[in-house]
Order: structure tokens, then sequence, then C-alpha cells
């Protein structure tokens, strides 16, 4: 065998060496373990029409604040949400037209962190504060939220507030089973993962004197949610940013 | 060696100064005086025995913080088998009812100042001041 013929029967023996380990990997594991799609995947579909049904109701909101200690600043520029009102065209934005249904115009309409699939927050947190779960919530790690912001900037939807001021001097009526923050916090909605531990349903959803909120499982195909969206039409917010919200409005 | 009396004299004087506040202690019988915390009186376990408790305490609750925050693990298996929900406010005051007389009075004799309470209420705290 001379050198040229040795060199090239290695060449051919280690690139199919390389092949075989390699291959198996490209194509068995290209797709299958990641599209599996979670036993659970909390979502929440609302339905404004219910909502709207009460003037001025604000048994959400008020639940919401009550049991997360969330502080009052007066100041709208320092407010503290988890949950709020925006009327239709600043909920939707993209579908605003000249002749929006009179039942949505100007009309409040329910806002909450949407827990998205693909959560910008999360891709840009520089020290793991907030994470997806494997169960879909877009959770906080307020121990370990150094204030830089950015999930703020990155959010398209708004949900996320800091804290200004120390918070504690600013709760009406204090929880103690529930932290509070402290200054240089950001926070937002967890969907209620310490009451969804115990079993239970978010405090909104369970406040809503209308059941205007529906919360449960988009995996299990017998879900209240998922019923729902097979039967009625619903919309997301900003669904072409691919953040893919979880948050779904029946707007039929 | 002629002022063998000024500088044995001295040092003595020395020495009594600088050891003047052992002396101090030893006489008004505060030298062995470690932290007194106010212990429960109806619960006579914790989670894992006195000793470790003492030592790391605060490798526990950072560890039920992670798990809890990050994993989403609720339930801590103590030493005995016992099992018990990880938390502050809900699982180690519910025993420790005092915190100003428990976790404080150890924290303030050594001189350390967890910043626990500054999200964590405690329930007596919120009570006395009203709020």
């Amino acid at each position: 065998m001379d050198r040229r013929k040795f060199l090239g029967v290695a060449a051919g023996a280690s690139a199919l060496a390389i092949a075989g380990s390699a291959l198996p990997k490209v194509i068995g594991g290209g797709g299958g373990q990641e599209d599996a799609a979670p036993k659970i995947r909390w979502a929440m579909v609302i339905d404004p029409s219910k909502c709207l049904k009460k003037d001025g109701c604000t048994a959400c909101t008020a639940a919401c604040d009550k049991v997360h200690n969330i502080p009052d600043f007066k100041d709208p520029k320092h407010e503290v949400k988890w949950i709020w009102k925006e009327p239709f065209e600043n909920a939707f934005p993209e579908q605003e037209n000249n002749f929006t249904a009179e039942r949505f115009k100007e009309k409040p309409f329910i806002l909450l962190c949407n827990h998205c699939d693909n959560p910008p927050c999360v891709r840009v947190c520089p020290t793991q504060a907030t994470w997806k779960r494997e169960d879909g919530i877009v959770m906080m790690d307020w121990h370990r939220c150094i204030g830089c912001r950015y999930c703020m900037a990155a959010c398209p939807y708004g949900s996320r507030s800091f804290n200004w001021f120390d918070p504690r001097t600013h709760i009406k009526q204090m929880d103690p089973s529930f932290p509070t923050r402290t200054k240089g916090v950001v926070e937002k909605c967890t969907l209620c993962e310490e009451r969804i531990a115990r079993g239970g349903t978010p405090a909104c959803v369970e406040a809503c004197p209308e059941k205007a909120m529906v919360f449960g499982n988009l995996s299990d195909p017998k879900s209240e949610v998922r019923q729902l969206l097979e039967a009625r039409y619903s919309i997301r917010r900003k669904p072409e940013l691919g953040t893919q919200p979880e948050v779904y409005y029946l707007v039929d | 060696m002629r002022d063998r009396g000024l500088i044995f004299g001295g040092l003595a004087i020395f020495l009594a100064a600088v050891t003047s506040p052992v002396w101090y202690n030893l006489a008004a019988g505060t030298a062995n005086k470690g932290p007194e915390p106010k212990l429960p009186a109806l619960e006579k376990e914790c989670v894992a025995p006195v000793g470790t408790m003492r030592r790391s305490h605060m490798n526990m609750l950072i560890s039920w913080r992670d798990q809890v925050v990050r994993q989403d693990k609720r339930t801590f298996e103590a030493f005995n088998g016992k099992k018990y929900e990880m938390g502050l406010t809900g699982t180690c005051l519910k025993c420790h009812d005092d915190k100003a007389a428990f976790c404080d009075r150890c924290h303030e004799y050594a001189g350390v100042k967890p910043y626990c309470w500054d999200c964590h209420v405690d329930p007596k705290h919120l009570e006395r001041s009203g709020g």
C-alpha cells in the first residue's frame, strides 16, 4: 500500500466512524423529545363578554392584590400590577378598526402575564431569576432578581412591574403567608403557583363573580379550557411576535 | 537592672489594663453567657436534631427556598420520617412563634443580619405594629 492509498483508506474509515456515531443522534433526536407535549400546560381562557356584564367590577384585581401583598403606589408611573384592565384598543392594538363592535369598544379587558411558551423575558434575564417551568408557568425567583429590568424591556405585554420604592409601607393589608418584595425587584403574575401547588386555582379565577376566567390544563383534551377553545373563536395578544402567549380571549 | 521595679511594675499594670474586660466579665458572672433563644413551649421536636439545626439551619433554609421556588418541591422528609411543608413563615414560625425571642436573640449575639425578613413576614410583628 503506498502512502496515497493508505491516507485515502484511513480518511474513508474515520468518516464512516464519525457518521455512524453521529447520524442516529441527528435522526433520532431531531424533534421527538423537544416536541413531546408536557403532561401539564397551564393556561387561561378569558370570556370578555361575561367580564363586561358587571361594570366597574374589580373582584379579580382586588383578590390578586390581597393574596400577593401587592403594593399600591398611588402614582401610575410606579404602579405595580399583576392583573389589570385595559381598553380593547390597547390590549389588541393590531385588531383595531373603525368598526370595532360596540360591546368591545373602550370596554376594559382583563390582562395579565401571558405565561408565553417562548417567553422573551426569560431569554434576557441575566441571573435566571425568571424561567419557564415545565408546566408552562413563567416563574420568578425574587431572591435572585437584581432589578436590571431587562425583562421589563423584553416583555411585549407590559406584564412586569418594578418596585421603585419599598413596597412594605404601601400594602393595604399584609397577608403573612405570602412574602412581600423589596425595593429594586421586578414582580409579575405567577399564575398563583403557590395555590396550584395545593390543588387550587388562581385567586382571580376564584374571585370572578361572572366566572369569566377559566384556568386549566391545555395538554388535557377533556379540560374546560380545551373545550372552550374548540367550541369558540379565540384571539391572543400580539401572536405575531412568536411568543406563543397562553392567555386566550373568546371574542365570538 | 536598676529599673527592675519600674519595668516589671509597668508590665503588671499594662497586663492588668489589657485583661481588665476579662476580669470584669468574670466578676460579673457574664463570661460564659451565650444567647438565650426562647424555645417553643409545646413542641419538643424540630425538623432536624438540635445540633444540626444550630449548625446549619441557614443552609437548610436556603435549600428549602431553592426547592420550593425553583423546583416546585414542597415537602420535606425529616430525619425521623415525618413530613413537613417547606416554608419559613408557615412551618418554622408555626412553632417558633416569637421571632424576636428566638431568631433575633442569636442573630444579634452573633452579629449576623439575615435578610429573610426584608420580604418574609413575621405575623407577630404584624399584630404588634397593627398593620
